[in-house]
């Protein structure tokens, strides 16, 4: 069958125009196209562009160097080492078990480190460096190094780790670092960015935590290529960040250490203060830990160590633990009662050993009885039907004022965890704690310290420097923060009559310069350097009637956590006060015999910036003294070391 | 019929064949190829190993199944094309039974040595058979409304079978093709505006039936269609890929960032950059610039068919050219309007450019038959 050539022509001819239709439209749809890409090549260009950008550079953190602590000479209490970590690449390494089984040749790694590392690696990308082991010391970084060509994937690197070089003679005051934990965060409103880095080191407790903000200082920031999967794949700037902020603390290390030493492990604690103002030199708990245990991750050992210590090594007792401040309260009950008028001076109340108040009776600590007692006298020998006396006199409410005044039940606010407010207590504080009325053996059993009345450390030596100067002296434990001055702690003048002042100074002076004073075996000879103070025994049971007439357990023959407090608050030189201190002994027995002792080696040791000579000691003590100085020597920190004379 | 009808006087034979190939076509191709081959480079990271090596010995494989297929009489092709036809059917209704479920639809019959996508053979021996159906068919019979339902049907049994795979993309392809060689053929006009009419209607009952009982598509396809019509809804998901592509796209301006300096492509930002968004790659590697020169030759191919089958008095080789250049015109442009953000993402190949081995080897042996047309041409 010839198809007709007409029948081809027609066809040709429709196939043609209709070819052309078709081809028209492909060129119209490649001109949407290419209109299309001039749109978003040329058009939108800058802004795909940066839609890229964005893609692909990551911001990364640099984290600051965090700000150095320093105590009042320059002595470093908080820095940063350097330390080198040992970290692996999975996709570097190849065969992990080999290059690990090489590692462990040089180095030395717990087997644990070990199993932690492997489970990581398997769980991360290939190309994210894993820790392997922390602070490894510089001879094994420089073992690796020479063996680099036999640990494929291997690296040291090196970062900065907090470092407390004073150990456990600061670790009450300046806390602790660790890395941030969710509750941290979970703590802050608008955490720094900083604080999304795996282990950033972040204050945990005392002035590290309280100072945060400005020992962290601020990131750095790394622009880094990065592909879709997240690897990194080069550095394309980086801006260093700002340190932290240095801190130089009002602390005296060389005192503080001293101070340890001399609580030799004792549950004790004690605060000194420089009247000038008010800075704190030396704020010390006992027995104390060694922070950088924890900078470097506990042992599940040494922290059941830690809580299962009876003396609670935790604890930073001398401004979080409250007492019964005993008859070291019995300044407030005088001032009280002078500065309302109710007594004089020469007022004379008897003592027969116990005193009768609303069918109660309350016992004086000397079973016999004082006699005919006045201001000076009940100071210095601490008879307490004086007080129980004079206290009914003038009221609770005056008296929870006067300690107010003093800095008793009032909270200081130091850059320190947990700083105690104590309690002050009067009628309103009963009705709305207690939910009861104030009743007139509540006031008695107060005038002498006991009862309700709960005081920390911190805050008997505020009241003793109060005392001492008639001025309202703040704690200050910072001095400088980045070079600048912290406002000083001098405030003015409490407004208490010098003449009550002057008394009450005179009594405690006698209580540790006359030889009835209570804390007489104590006293310093040194002329100029003498030491004023007041004892205090505060108990922690109740004495039954029937145990107070078969004769009172002697604290000896009591179990440990029943004995009772030693206090001792005191300031020298007599004249010209420079130093106030506050002593504490937990469950140490008699203030006199306990706490008296310690506080006068402090007092001394501040005064003449290092070990006194021995003839500032009774001639009876110095053969002990001496021995002991050389104990003490022996256990501070050389670094802090007293270079003679200050 | 027979040989004879064809005026053969003019008709080269042997090797002088090869003199007579449409020799500008074939170096648009290789152009269009030596892109691909520069692309794959970039995107294996600088290296000629995974993708460009492969791909280049393809192509060769590809060159020399072209100039057999054109060195055979285009009458043997059209008497064959029945039978070809009917082989990729039978080749669908394989994969159907045996076919490897692959990215969540079966396409594939393992063949030992290669993988073998029958939609992608359907595609062109359904134009043949198109072609050869209207070459027997007489001229005033094209429009009559029985021979109209007979291609039809034709179409409709491969697209059913590509739908149930499910490949939605492939399906649409195949029925644009099939349509497009009945409307060059001469079919009236007033069928296509009816088909047109009642596709859009279609499309706007798919729409509308989402949800109900009676839903059209898979819940996948339809999140396709929400994809394509705001990307930025599901960024990380569905929409990721297509974000990706528009910033690589756009963000290489006027000349591009530069050979392998592409950091969406390099930085793995860009999904299946060797295959389905390889253009993405180039359009940010070379810019605009680059884009337009590619569009360009793909364009330049379809005018040399075209013009090729324009100058074809015999019609089975008219049709069969413009058939294979609409094929191909339909690839890379829902490819580039697909990267572009202009049509949903359907899953096709950039032709000749996309890393692929049965998709070129198909495509190459269609060329093959272009030229076959070409050299045995009445003259």
């Amino acid at each position: 069958m010839k198809r007709p050539p007409k029948d081809v022509i027609q066809s040709s001819r429709i196939i043609g125009r209709r070819a052309l239709v078709v081809g028209g439209l492909q060129l119209g749809v490649m001109g949407i196209i290419g209109f299309r890409l001039r749109d978003m090549q040329i058009e939108q260009a800058d802004q795909y562009r940066m839609l890229a950008e964005e893609n692909r550079i990551s911001m990364r953190l640099l984290p600051p160097a965090r700000g150095m602590i320093f105590d009042r000479n320059g002595i470093a209490i908080a820095a940063n080492e350097q330390n080198y970590r040992v970290v692996m690449v999975r996709e570097d390494a190849g065969d992990i078990e080999q290059v690990l089984a090489r590692l462990t040749e040089i180095i030395d790694i717990p087997p644990d480190a070990l199993t932690r590392a492997m489970d990581e690696m398997s769980r991360r990308a290939p190309f994210v460096p894993v820790t392997i082991l922390e602070r490894v010391s510089w001879d094994d970084v420089a073992q690796i190094n020479l063996n680099t060509p036999v640990l494929p994937g291997v690296q040291a690197e090196v970062g900065l780790s907090r470092y407390y070089p004073m150990g456990e003679d600061m670790a009450h005051v300046v806390g602790y670092v660790g890395p941030v934990s969710d509750y941290d965060l979970s703590q802050i409103d608008d955490p720094d960015p900083l604080l999304q880095i795996p282990r950033f080191e972040y204050g945990k407790t005392g002035a590290e935590n309280r100072l945060e903000e400005d020992l962290r200082g601020s990131a750095g920031t790394r622009r880094i290529e990065i592909s879709a999967a997240g690897r990194i794949m080069r550095e394309l700037d980086r801006q260093e960040g700002i340190p932290g902020k240095d801190v130089q603390l009002a602390i005296d290390a060389r005192l503080q250490s001293y101070v340890q030493a001399r609580l030799d492990g004792e549950s004790a604690s004690a605060v000194v203060i420089d009247l000038e103002n008010g800075d704190l030199r030396a704020v010390v708990s006992s027995p104390s830990f060694d922070p950088n245990m924890f900078v470097r991750g506990i042992s599940v050992a040494d922290w059941q160590a830690l809580m299962e210590n009876k003396y609670r090594p935790m604890a930073a007792k001398a401004v979080q633990g409250t007492y019964p401040p005993g008859s070291t309260f019995k300044m407030v009950t005088l001032m009280a009662a002078m500065e309302a008028g109710v007594i004089t001076a020469e007022d004379t109340v008897y003592c027969p050993g116990h005193a009768d108040v609303s069918n109660i009776r309350f016992h004086c600590w000397k079973r016999g009885g004082h006699g005919n007692m006045n201001l000076h006298e009940s100071m210095k020998q601490s008879c307490d039907v004086y007080y129980y006396d004079i206290a009914q006199r003038v009221g609770i409410d005056k008296m929870a004022e006067m300690a107010r005044k003093l800095g008793l039940g009032v909270r200081h606010d130091l850059p320190l965890s947990a700083v105690a407010t104590g309690i002050a207590p009067d009628r309103e504080w009963k009705a709305t704690v207690r939910g009861e009325n104030w009743r007139i053996g509540d006031t008695v059993n107060a005038s002498i310290g006991q009862g309700y009345v709960l005081t920390s450390p911190m805050q008997l030596a505020v009241m003793t420097a109060r005392l001492a100067t008639g001025r309202e002296i703040k704690p200050r434990l910072i001095r400088l923060i980045d070079g600048v001055e912290q406002p000083s702690g001098l405030g003015p003048s409490l407004g208490l009559n010098e003449n009550t002042l002057r008394r009450v100074r005179a009594s405690m002076d006698a209580v540790c310069n006359h030889n009835r004073g209570t804390a007489y075996g104590s006293r310093i000879l040194a002329e100029d350097r003498k030491m004023a103070g007041k004892t205090g025994t505060s108990q922690v049971r109740r004495i039954t009637p029937e145990e107070r007439a078969a004769g009172v357990i002697r604290n000896e023959d009591l179990p440990w956590e029943r004995r009772d407090h030693a206090l001792f608050v005191g300031y020298a030189p007599v004249e010209n006060p420079r130093y106030a201190v506050s002593v504490v002994v937990e469950h140490g027995g008699g203030g006199s015999a306990a706490a008296a002792p310690v506080a006068r080696d402090i007092l001394l040791q501040a005064q003449y910036g290092g070990p006194p000579p021995l003839d500032a000691y009774p001639s009876n003590l110095r053969d002990q003294i001496a021995e002991q100085q050389r104990r003490i020597a022996d256990r501070i920190p050389a670094g802090t070391r007293s270079q003679g004379r200050a | 019929m027979s040989y004879l009808e064809y005026n053969t006087k003019f008709v080269p034979t042997g090797v002088r064949k090869l003199l007579y190939l449409n020799w500008p076509l074939v170096l648009l191709l290789i152009a269009v190829a030596c892109a691909g081959f520069l692309m794959l480079y970039s995107v294996g990271g600088g290296s000629v190993t995974p993708w460009m090596e492969p791909q280049m010995k393809r192509f060769a494989l590809g060159l020399a199944v072209m100039i057999t297929v054109a060195m055979v009489p285009i009458w043997f092709w059209r008497n064959m094309a029945f039978v070809a036809f009917g082989g990729s059917v039978l080749l669908l209704l394989g994969v159907e039974f045996f076919g490897e479920v692959r990215m969540g639809a079966q396409r594939w019959i393992d063949l030992g040595f290669m993988r073998l996508q029958p939609s992608e053979l359907t595609k062109i021996t359904l134009v043949m058979f198109l072609a050869a159906y209207y070459d027997w068919l007489p001229l005033d019979r094209k429009s009559h409304p029985f021979w109209v339902m007979v291609p039809v049907i034709v179409i409709l049994v491969p697209v059913a079978l590509v739908l149930q795979q499910p490949d939605l993309g492939t399906a649409l392809l195949l029925l644009m093709g099939g349509g497009a060689v009945m409307f060059l053929a001469g079919v009236h006009w007033a069928y296509f505006a009816t088909v047109v009419t009642a596709g859009v209607g279609g499309i706007i009952a798919v729409l509308e039936s989402r949800g109900t009982t009676w839903q059209v598509l898979q819940d996948y396809q339809y999140r396709r269609i929400d994809t394509f019509l705001d990307p930025t809804n599901d960024p990380l998901g569905a929409g990721y890929n297509i974000t990706q592509a528009k910033i690589a796209l756009g963000s290489g301006g006027w000349t591009g960032r530069g050979f392998m300096q592409g950091t969406q492509s390099q930085l793995n930002f860009l999904p299946e950059k060797h295959t389905d968004f390889i253009f993405t790659t180039l359009a940010e590697e070379f810019g605009f610039v680059g884009a337009i020169t590619l569009l360009v030759l793909y364009t330049l191919i379809i005018l040399f068919c075209i013009a090729s089958a324009m100058s074809n008095k015999d019609r089975f080789g008219a049709l069969l050219t413009l058939g294979i250049a609409v094929t191909f015109f339909l690839f890379f442009a829902v490819n580039m309007a697909m990267v572009t953000g202009l049509a949903p993402v359907v899953g096709v190949p950039l032709p000749l450019v996309s890393y692929g081995g049965s998709a070129m080897l198909v495509l190459m042996a269609a060329f093959g038959l272009v030229q076959s047309a070409h050299v045995h041409r009445p003259r």
